[in-house]
């Protein structure tokens, strides 16, 4: 336990040296606070529309933020140290490839989570002092369960960052298929599901459907953060196949909990058989 | 207790033998030249004892335990051929993070950093240090934690003079202190006065083991005597054509002195006879060094070995 945290408190240090954590922080902070005073724009007004619509829109905007940067901060973690001639070193020490792993997921997962609990915290807490008669309970609510899920999502893709830095041999290599992920779970799954869905009429099996949404964590990260305000009507495309979902809440949290679970115990089972 | 024992130890990669039937073994206060050409298993037997990968075949134990035991990697100190570190750390943090991963006293961390001579680059960043910086670092690093094995990759790379002086003389205290040492080198004539015991390996397999006596025994090559002759040197060469029992010898005249090729075991047979004839008033006597042996056990061919990978 102790050379996983040492491995994570050097992580953790190195995003606070090169101002990762910072950036991402205000990155989260500025997205959050435009959106919260010109969501409303499109009607034609400026300033706080409701918080169920601010969180709507976050969650649309963060699921093409929050994975890039996962990647950006994680691709790098075991093909970064391997190419910096670290590695071999790190695993003459008394330090197995597991613990190493794991101590890295630490680093960058206590990073990313600072970093969104900073940014979106004070964004949270100035909607809450500068808009009149908002429900603080259900702002409040609403912004953890978007922050606790923001973090699921973004460790999710740090799980599957690692999947491709334990595999790639050169960096060039890992940024290419991270990017490429972002690509498929961000741009590509959604219009693949639906082209599907389409070109199927209708003789897939309508039970099966809303479950395919769970093969994609930035959609349950979409359903979490929208079913929750019990707004069906929020859903647009193939997100409203959720609302057919039987598993609720606690289920989505679990499927997303998964995504972070099985990507990080599928890098580890593939960085032990890497070879040094 | 063994630092480390290989017995019949064979490593394959992608069914290609890589290591076949290596025996090996060092004991605690002894340094061990580990020698070879270019991808000869020097770096797959280190890594093989560093617990990196699994031999295919034999025996091997490390500090009486296995390879890769963390109980046993701690007692392991190691420089690799290159060594690298974080460019954007310093020297001290650098040493300090290692220093916690081995569980060593974080106290030990200026220490060694004045003892390899980086007392004022401490606190500079890693990617301002020359290549003999990063080495001394990278040695500040094998010392962590006192280790009873430890094991060099070419560790005079970049060094100055002085700076490789002090390293051997560093060497030689822990050896005396108990610590076994494995010594990776190409500068042959550097390392020659320091180690106890030579390992030579070709093409995976063990060409010679043993110290430099034992070698020049194994290996029999010639002693090479340069005589100054009192008279003319005919008379000498006449001399040592007429001594009895000995195997007419190579003579060739340089600078008015016979050099003479003689085998190890006439070498003094020759000596006295000539002694007693009077015609000889200097004699020189060249033994074969460490790099005379290596290339009698390597083979003329070495430089078709240089180009393989690792």
């Amino acid at each position: 336990m102790n050379s996983v945290w040492t491995i994570a408190r050097k992580e953790l240090s190195d995003s606070l040296r090169n101002r990762w954590l910072l950036a991402i922080a205000i990155v989260f902070a500025v997205l959050a606070a435009g959106i919260a005073w010109f969501g409303a724009a499109a009607s034609g007004q400026v300033g706080y529309a409701s918080t169920p619509a601010t969180i709507a829109s976050l969650a649309s905007l963060g699921i093409f933020l929050i994975p890039l940067i996962a990647l950006l901060l994680a691709y790098d973690a075991i093909v970064g140290e391997d190419e910096g001639g670290t590695l071999l070193l790190l695993m003459t020490y008394p330090l197995s490839r597991g613990q190493l792993l794991f101590g890295k997921f630490l680093g960058h997962g206590l990073t990313l989570a600072f970093a969104t609990i900073l940014g979106f915290g004070v964004a949270g807490i100035a909607i809450a002092v500068l808009v009149e008669d908002v429900g603080i309970t259900d702002l409040a609510l609403a912004m953890l369960r978007f922050i606790g899920s923001t973090i699921l999502l973004g460790w999710s893709f740090i799980a599957l960052a690692y999947v491709v830095s334990v595999r790639a041999s050169e960096k060039p290599v890992a940024a290419g298929l991270a990017l490429a992920i972002w690509f498929f779970f961000v741009l590509v799954f959604d219009l693949l599901l639906l082209g599907s869905l389409v070109a199927s009429e209708g003789k897939l099996n309508p039970e099966l459907l809303p479950w395919l949404l769970m093969l994609n964590p930035t959609d349950i990260y979409r359903l979490l953060n929208i079913l929750a305000f019990g707004e069906g009507r929020q859903l647009s495309g193939v997100l409203s196949l959720g609302s057919d979902l039987p598993i609720g809440q606690g289920g989505l949290w679990l499927a997303l909990l998964l995504w972070c679970v099985l990507p990080l115990t599928a890098a580890w089972a593939l960085f032990r058989n890497r070879r040094i | 207790m063994s630092c480390f024992r290989l017995e019949n130890v064979s490593y394959r990669y992608h069914k290609a033998p890589v290591l076949q039937g290596v025996d090996l073994r060092l004991e605690p206060g002894e340094i061990l030249g580990l020698f070879g050409h270019n991808g000869a298993g020097k770096t797959t037997t280190i890594k093989l004892i560093l617990g990196l990968m699994q031999p295919v075949g034999g025996f091997l134990s490390v500090l009486d335990g296995s390879a890769g035991d963390p109980q046993v990697t701690r007692h392991i100190g190691y420089l690799p051929e290159n060594v690298m570190f974080y460019p954007q750390l310093t020297g001290r943090e650098i040493l300090a993070h290692f220093a916690r991963l081995k569980g060593a006293d974080l106290r030990q961390v200026p220490e060694l950093l004045t003892q390899v001579g980086l007392d004022d680059a401490m606190d500079g960043r890693v990617k301002t240090y020359s290549k003999g910086m990063r080495q001394r670092l990278g040695l500040a690093q094998a010392l962590l934690g006192k280790p009873k094995l430890l094991m060099l990759d070419e560790p005079t790379v970049g060094l100055d003079p002085v700076a490789t002086a002090d390293l051997y003389r560093l060497l030689r205290t822990l050896r005396d202190s108990g610590t076994g040492i494995v010594l990776c080198s190409h500068v042959l004539p550097g390392v020659e006065p320091y180690i106890d015991r030579a390992a030579i390996l070709t093409d995976g397999a063990l060409k010679a083991s043993g110290n430099l006596e034992a070698l020049r025994r194994q290996a029999n090559m010639p002693v090479t005597l340069m005589l100054e002759p009192t008279g003319s040197l005919d008379s000498l060469e006449n001399a040592i054509r007429q001594c009895n029992g000995v195997t007419r010898p190579v003579m060739k005249n340089i600078n008015n002195r016979l050099q003479v090729d003689v085998r190890p075991a006439d070498k003094m047979p020759l000596l006295t006879a000539l002694m007693a004839s009077g015609e000889v008033a200097d004699v020189g006597i060249h033994q074969p060094t460490l790099e005379d042996i290596y290339v009698h056990f390597i083979g003329s061919g070495g430089l078709a070995h240089r180009g393989e990978v690792q």
